[in-house]
């Protein structure tokens, strides 16, 4: 019996160790997010509004409404990085009529109502993640990251972080330029 | 030249060291008492060398030689003289010199200073801190060599990390380092120990001062860690449960078991194999942090650049001795037991409880650390991250039994303690503690049960440890003069750990009110706003741009006044450093006792508010925040005072350890 508990040391360092030699893999990035949702359809979800604000709530049928691909972006009134982001989004929509959905992401209703009273809101809808399930679908990272999703409800980008900054805004503009011209074909096609 | 000299020193180094590694073990089978001593030379030679390899890359880094690769990386001839200094050990080879150089100091040491340890003992042990040696000069030497010239040379560097650029991170690796290196030597006296096949009461006594030593460091350098990342990173927190903070965590976790059942071990003759695992274990979980921190394994904001290469070679030398001391360990061990026996409600049975806990709560920081490397490898490529949230639901109520425990084990006599008796003693404790929770209680009101669950469970370790303190040296029961008279003599140990234990109460004083009663806002300010936080009223006045000697910043003001009085200006800074491209924030605090204000400036609002002065600023009010760094203080200082004592002074009790030697364990 004392004898296996002494082994136990060993064969626990050797598993550990064979992960790690498996986590060497050089092909590996431990920092690279897997965009399994890319060229995928939007996962099905369905959110209410926001309690208290009049922008109504968000779910996978919406998203197939549109004309042309939509941007939908998670936010939250605790995320500083957003803050900076919003007068981007903001833009976006003022400048290109571009259609703009949130999903506002384990967020109280109350401070996002203020927030979006603040700063404006861009949004036409808005769907409260309070229980951040839907955030699970998406397979989010982190708050914020903006998805582009084609006008037959296909994934068509990602963006990880805020899209704050001359090359971050370019990198998302030109995705989004790529994405009108995708769903214009698409449209053509069907 | 000098870089050469350094390079050849090495080289010079690694030669000497693979000699100790096997003639000192070697003399000690056949007993030939010239090799054995040979240790005593090798291990001073290697350190010379290596210590030469050392100042000459230092001084690569103070003349701003940009012909050497590593200074071209992280060094630029514009940065401070102290920052230039401390870039020596920023970079991986770098830090990998220090760990080196500690290394061989730790070995030099013990071939200076431990006279009073059995010759064959010492002899094995230098050799197995020499097998170590071989592992990473080599490493050094063949992966990530230091001194790597590079032609024709850049007009200038490019410059250290900025977050880097800090006095108290300047400081941190070689304490930390000093720590996870200083279990080295407690790993060779185990498996010297392991190969000798026997483990005494003298053999304890000869380990415990360099675990207690690498202790303080350890303590001392995750501590500044912390401090660093609370002013620095500008989020207003000191622990972020980070895969680098963790690492450098669990060895103190082992290592604080290891403290404990050495005691047992040197005392009763009791927890021997349980001793040699927990050192094996300390070191091999320092090593693993090595290996997580320059493997790029898992992500963190601290790891260095990824380089498979090298993450193959140090796993290697960890399956070497890790693999190997586990498989001496599996072999040697089951021989091993026996000693005091002891009834469960015993001091023993208190440091027994004390270990189970810290090995528990270091399987599950282990297990947290690693889960997503698991995770990922087991669904072939999912990723999840394990934070903050897990670590906190399963830390802390693995540790709170043990901060209970701690109140108690002090009051327990060695084999079989009075349960009744020391109920007596600690029912005025008792009553107590609770009576000052619930004075705190009606000063804050709010705030969650667990909060001043901890706080009870903080002023009953306080107040047990003073109480066991007052009963040894009898304080109000004998005339003042008397007990001081006792204080002076009782042991420094016992100080030390009076010291020690009541640091921790202040400690997790500091972590609960920080944590739990943390007052936060995140907004934008323009010019003229006022904030009001905990009652304090903040007004922003603005921002502007300063100019530092290799920065340039924003810095904002803030006015901040209570009921109408004017008390500090905070003027937190948004640095960016050109050379690095990189930003800094540089938060200002208003420090006392009862708490920190903490403003941190974080981006402009938006691209074209920062012109017009729009900031989002980051305000905290984090009550007792300071306690945390008062009571990491006091840890060090318990354990440096414990080290001060004269039983465990090296080369002291040299009479008793040579009669030790001789009485074999089983």
């Amino acid at each position: 019996m004392i004898r296996v508990f002494a082994l136990a040391p060993l064969i626990i360092a050797v598993v550990v160790g064979g992960f790690f030699l498996w986590g060497l893999d050089p092909d590996r990035n431990p920092n690279a997010l897997p965009s399994t949702l890319i060229s995928q359809p939007a996962p099905e979800f369905s959110l209410d509004p926001v309690a208290g604000l009049d922008t109504p709530g968000l779910a996978r049928a919406d998203l197939l409404q549109g004309q042309g691909p939509v941007v939908v972006n998670v936010f939250a009134s605790w995320c500083v990085p957003c803050r900076a982001e919003h007068a981007v989004l903001t833009r976006l929509v003022e400048d290109e009529n571009q259609t703009l959905f949130g999903i506002n992401y384990k967020d109280k209703p109350e401070d996002a109502t203020r927030w979006l009273a603040e700063l404006g809101n861009p949004y036409s809808r808005i769907g409260s993640d309070l229980s951040g399930r839907a955030g699970i679908e998406w397979g989010l990272a982190g708050v914020p990251e903006t998805f582009i999703v084609g006008g037959d409800g296909t994934v068509l980008y990602r963006y990880v972080g805020p899209i704050v900054g001359e090359k971050a805004v370019g990198t998302f503009r030109d995705a989004l330029e790529a994405a009108r011209v995708w769903d214009k074909k698409q449209g053509q096609g069907s | 030249m000098t870089p050469e000299i350094g390079h050849f020193a090495l080289g010079l180094a690694l030669a000497l060291a693979l000699i100790q590694s096997v003639l000192p073990i070697w003399g000690a089978a056949r007993n030939d008492r010239l090799w054995m001593n040979s240790a005593q030379w090798s291990a001073l030679g290697q350190v010379v060398f290596v210590g030469v390899a050392f100042a000459a890359l230092m001084s690569a880094f103070i003349k701003s030689d940009f012909t050497v690769v590593n200074v071209v990386e992280n060094s630029n001839s514009f940065k401070p003289m102290l920052f230039k200094v401390a870039a020596t050990w920023g970079s991986h080879e770098g830090s990998l010199l220090l760990w080196v150089f500690i290394l061989t100091i730790f070995g030099a040491l013990v071939a200076l200073l431990g006279n009073n340890i059995a010759p064959r003992t010492k002899a094995r042990t230098l050799s197995v801190q020499a097998w170590i040696s071989v592992g990473f000069l080599t490493f050094m030497l063949f992966t990530s060599n230091p001194f790597d010239r590079v032609f024709p040379p850049p007009l200038d560097g490019q410059d250290l990390n900025p977050l880097l650029q800090d006095v108290g991170l300047a400081m941190h690796p070689p304490l930390l380092y000093l720590g996870y290196v200083g279990f080295s030597i407690v790993f060779s006296f185990a498996v010297a120990a392991l190969i000798e096949g026997r483990v005494d009461a003298a053999w304890a006594r000869w380990v415990r001062p360099w675990a207690l030593a690498a202790w303080v460091f350890l303590t001392a350098g995750i501590a500044l860690g912390s401090w660093w990342a609370y002013y620095e990173l500008g989020w207003g927190g000191w622990w972020f449960w980070d895969p680098v903070e963790n690492v450098s965590f669990m060895p103190w976790l082992m290592g604080t078991a290891l403290l404990h059942s050495a005691i047992v071990t040197e005392k009763r003759g009791a927890f021997k194999s349980w001793t040699i695992l927990l050192a094996i274990l300390t070191f091999s979980l320092s090593l693993l942090g090595t290996f997580i921190v320059r493997s790029g394994l898992l992500t963190s904001v601290h790891a260095f650049a990824v380089d498979p290469q090298r993450g193959l070679y140090i796993l290697g030398l960890l399956a070497l001795s890790i693999g190997g001391s586990f498989a001496l360990y599996a072999w040697r061990a089951p021989t091993m037991e026996g000693g005091g026996l002891f009834k469960p409600v015993s001091r023993e049975g208190g440091l027994l409880v004390n270990n189970l806990i810290l090995a528990t709560a270091t399987g599950t920081v282990l297990f947290g650390t690693l889960y997503p490397l698991f995770y990922e490898a087991i669904t072939g490529g999912d990723k999840l991250s394990v934070g903050p949230p897990f670590f906190n639901a399963s830390f802390i109520p693995i540790m709170l039994p043990l901060v209970f425990v701690m109140g108690l084990g002090p009051f327990l006599s060695w084999k079989r303690a009075d349960l009744v008796a020391s109920g007596q003693r600690l029912k005025y404790v008792a009553i107590v503690s609770i009576g000052a929770t619930l004075v705190v209680w009606a000063m804050v009101r709010g705030g969650p049960v667990l909060g001043y669950l901890i706080i009870l469970l903080a002023f009953w370790l306080l107040f047990s440890v003073l109480r066991e303190w007052a009963m040894r040296i009898r304080l109000f029961d004998v005339s003042f003069s008397e007990a001081w008279r006792r204080a002076r003599n009782l042991p420094r140990s016992a100080h030390g750990m009076t010291v020690a234990h009541a640091g921790l109460a202040v400690l997790i004083f500091g972590l609960v009110g920080s944590s739990v009663w943390k007052s936060e806002e995140i907004l934008f300010v323009k010019p003229g706003d006022e904030i009001s936080i905990a009652g304090f009223d903040v007004t922003f006045t603005g921002a502007e741009k300063v100019r530092g000697p290799n920065f340039i910043a924003d810095q904002g003001t803030l006015e901040v006044y209570r009921d109408g009085t004017w008390l500090t200006t905070l003027k937190p800074e948004r640095r960016f450093y050109p050379v690095a491209q990189s930003t800094t924030t540089e938060s200002a605090i208003r420090s006392t006792m009862a708490g920190d204000l903490y403003a941190s400036l974080s981006e402009p609002a938006s691209e074209q508010a920062g012109a017009q002065g729009a900031w989002t600023l980051r305000i905290l009010y984090e009550p007792l925040v300071n306690f945390i760094w008062i009571g990491s203080t006091l840890l060090v200082l318990g354990g440096i005072l414990s080290l001060t004592d004269r039983r465990l002074r090296v080369g002291a009790p040299r009479r008793r350890s040579a009669q030790g030697a001789q009485v074999p364990a089983e």
